[in-house]
């Protein structure tokens, strides 16, 4: 059995919807009524079948929506996708990663055959059958890097390892919460991070710096991260700001409901075997409010925390305008009650 | 969360011995399957089980990346030092079974290098084995100067001589060969990147001169794991776990915390990567630091120690393990 694939927009009639397997699979970020940040790193293992991490890299019933409107991206703005020249042997190696997991987890989606250097690779929701040399460029019609991250759910940023600190030196980033890879491509970990508040000051970069440039191959680590998007728009770039920034003054009580989505990254971090390079998922996943609050739990969770949330962070994830009738429409779903401790619904 | 490593179950497949004072170990994964891709320059800690002791020492890996039937070590045998390589000498059969890291990579290429500047000396030869190996098959620029006592003891000087021909330059001690090291460093391209690894007098000799030569220091990759030494006997308590340990001459202060049932997070096991630092609470007596991690004022405050390499001497150290 294998997943349905939805037909569905990121963009102009927003037709994207979550089925009801797939809302109750939702990453949802609070395992309590409160948020702040923390170095909520842990270690990328297999979760619980039916949920998120079922496989460590998923593919859901928006992959053919998703991988259709990154090439939209891509076609009116190439630069969304760079690799500095050092960059194409760790490509490689996102190549052989995201090729064996997909093939591992969905074999009657995708079926990977290697005869030495001769691979075979077959991806049957896009219909693409191609047999390449690994390691050899001029097999492929893009370079590996581009290649494999136009069939794969997520934005990818290749961070390479020197001077006891991570470059952002390659990546695909069509799908992001309002950063440009055009403008951080070379910028060191400290640089690229340098737009979050309070988070330099508690010390966290430092420490997470430490954590990732000693991440071991074999032993993936994973966080997750949030923020919230008005329509279900994975392209929210600085580059297209005037398309989708003025949609946060159409929020009503009326539209709530439908408009404002919660957005979580599921981050995940891997060695790359041959260029000991760092590989970067970060996988967008969304969910509009009407579909959160069938989970009565998220729903008295979610007013809790939106509504205590610190003003530089609600100013950072750009909720400012839109909060006070974000909580007015929750806190009428929230009847006080406890909530129960973890993610999961109840 | 520790960060150690996975461990690979493998069989030795091959034992050779290369000259008077290096043997070769060859291991292949027991379930049959290819061992994990790595890069060059990568080590892995091999377990030495050895009567009721624990070894665990970093080897570099010296085969091709681009071959992961096997993996392959070089070991020079050491006569005054604790013991493991005379273990890996004498017991150290094919068949036998052992247990070693997955790959650890702290001494990496960097891939933006126009050309590749290699100075080993020694068994320092090890990670360029692989360097080379993945450097020729991507067509990268590189140039290696390798300094041994004699042409015997050349490690792998033939075998790189007639993989790369005049991409390797050979010294040796017993012709008075020194490599000109001030004229070799002034007379590079720019966008070189410099590699050494060597015995630890090597190692400064060259910095030193990158240095004053005005190298970039972004631009100088060095590799030294400290063997940890031999030393007196000494005491020591592990205040979080509430244990009192002694760590013999011949053990490591890292391996006698491990013995006692207490796992500190590592890496290199020589001094370099960090992982195992401890904050001492308290002590009398003198510290004897040998690792290459901590600041000189560091070692000067008597407050931080690296249980890998270094040792103690004295009437009481107490650490926060």
């Amino acid at each position: 059995m294998g997943i349905t694939f939805r037909k569905e927009t990121f963009r102009d009639d927003f037709t994207f919807k979550n089925s009801p397997e797939h809302i109750r699979r939702f990453p949802f970020p609070f395992h309590e009524d409160a948020y702040m940040y923390a170095v909520n790193i842990e270690p990328h293992v297999v979760g619980p079948k039916g949920s998120v991490l079922e496989n460590l890299i998923d593919v859901d019933e928006h992959y053919v929506a998703e991988m259709q409107d990154r090439a939209l991206v891509l076609a009116e703005d190439p630069l969304r996708c760079q690799s500095l020249p050092h960059m194409t042997l760790a490509g490689w190696d996102l190549l052989e990663l995201l090729m064996e997991q997909q093939a591992l987890g969905y074999p009657e989606h995708f079926t990977l055959t290697r005869d030495g250097d001769r691979w075979r690779w077959i991806n049957r929701p896009l219909g693409i059958d191609d047999t390449f040399t690994f390691g050899d460029t001029s097999t492929l019609p893009y370079g590996p890097m581009e290649y494999i991250t136009r069939q794969s759910q997520g934005d990818f940023c290749i961070l390479d390892q020197r001077d006891g600190n991570l470059w952002m030196d390659a990546g695909m980033v069509t799908t992001q919460a309002d950063w440009s890879l055009d403008f951080d491509i070379g910028m060191n970990f400290f640089e690229w991070h340098a737009p979050v508040p309070l988070a330099h000051e508690k010390g966290i970069f430092t420490r997470a710096l430490k954590f990732l440039t000693n991440i071991q191959q074999g032993k993936p680590a994973r966080r997750l991260n949030w923020t919230m998007t008005i329509n279900p728009r994975l392209d929210t770039s600085p580059e297209n700001y005037h398309k989708w920034g003025p949609d946060r003054t159409t929020v009503t009580p009326e539209n709530v409901g439908d408009k404002v989505h919660l957005r979580v990254e599921l981050q995940s971090f891997w060695r790359l075997p041959r260029s000991n390079g760092i590989v970067f998922p970060i996988r967008c996943y969304l969910i509009k409010m009407d579909e959160l609050v069938t989970q009565p739990k998220w729903a008295r969770r979610l007013h809790r925390v939106i509504r205590d949330l610190p003003e530089e962070l609600a100013t950072y994830k750009g909720l400012t305008r839109y909060r006070p009738t974000l909580v007015e429409w929750l806190s009428k779903l929230d009847d006080g009650s406890a909530t129960s401790p973890g993610f999961g619904p109840d | 969360m520790s960060t150690g490593t996975t461990k690979l179950d493998v069989v030795v497949s091959d034992v050779v011995p290369v000259n008077e004072l290096v043997t070769r170990f060859h291991f292949r994964r027991r379930d049959g399957e290819l061992l994990p891709t790595f890069s060059g320059g990568a080590h892995v800690v091999v377990e030495m089980r050895d009567g009721e002791r624990t070894r665990l020492n970093p080897y570099s890996l010296m085969g091709s990346p681009l071959d992961t039937r096997e993996y392959t070590i070089s070991v020079r045998r050491d006569d005054v030092g604790r013991g493991g390589s005379l273990f890996m000498h004498r017991s150290v059969k094919p068949g036998l079974e052992m247990v070693i890291s997955y790959p650890v990579n702290l001494f990496s290429l960097d891939l933006r290098a126009k050309k590749h500047l290699m100075l080993a000396g020694g068994i320092g030869i090890t990670p360029f084995m692989a360097q080379t190996a993945q450097l020729a098959g991507e067509g990268g620029n590189f140039e290696l100067h390798y300094t041994c006592r004699t042409a015997s003891l050349g490690t792998y000087a033939d075998v790189l001589r007639e993989r790369y021909n005049r991409r390797i330059r050979l010294y040796h001690d017993d012709r008075d060969e020194r490599i000109d090291l001030d004229r070799l460093l002034s007379t590079q391209p720019l966008g070189t990147h410099l590699y050494v690894c060597g015995p630890a007098g090597m190692i400064n000799w060259v910095r030193d001169r990158a240095a004053a030569l005005g190298w970039p220091s972004e631009a100088v990759h060095f590799e030294h794991f400290a063997a940890p030494q031999p030393g007196l006997p000494f005491d020591v308590t592990l205040a979080v776990s509430g244990k009192t340990i002694r760590v013999d001459e011949q053990q490591s202060l890292l391996e006698a915390i491990e013995a006692a049932g207490v796992d500190p997070p590592y890496l290199c096991r020589g001094g370099v990567c960090g992982q195992c630092e401890t904050n001492v609470i308290s002590y009398d007596g003198k510290f004897i630091h040998n690792d290459h991690w901590l600041s000189e004022e560091d070692h000067r405050s008597g407050c931080k120690i690296m249980p890998c390499v270094s040792r103690f001497e004295g009437r009481s150290l107490v650490l926060e393990r």
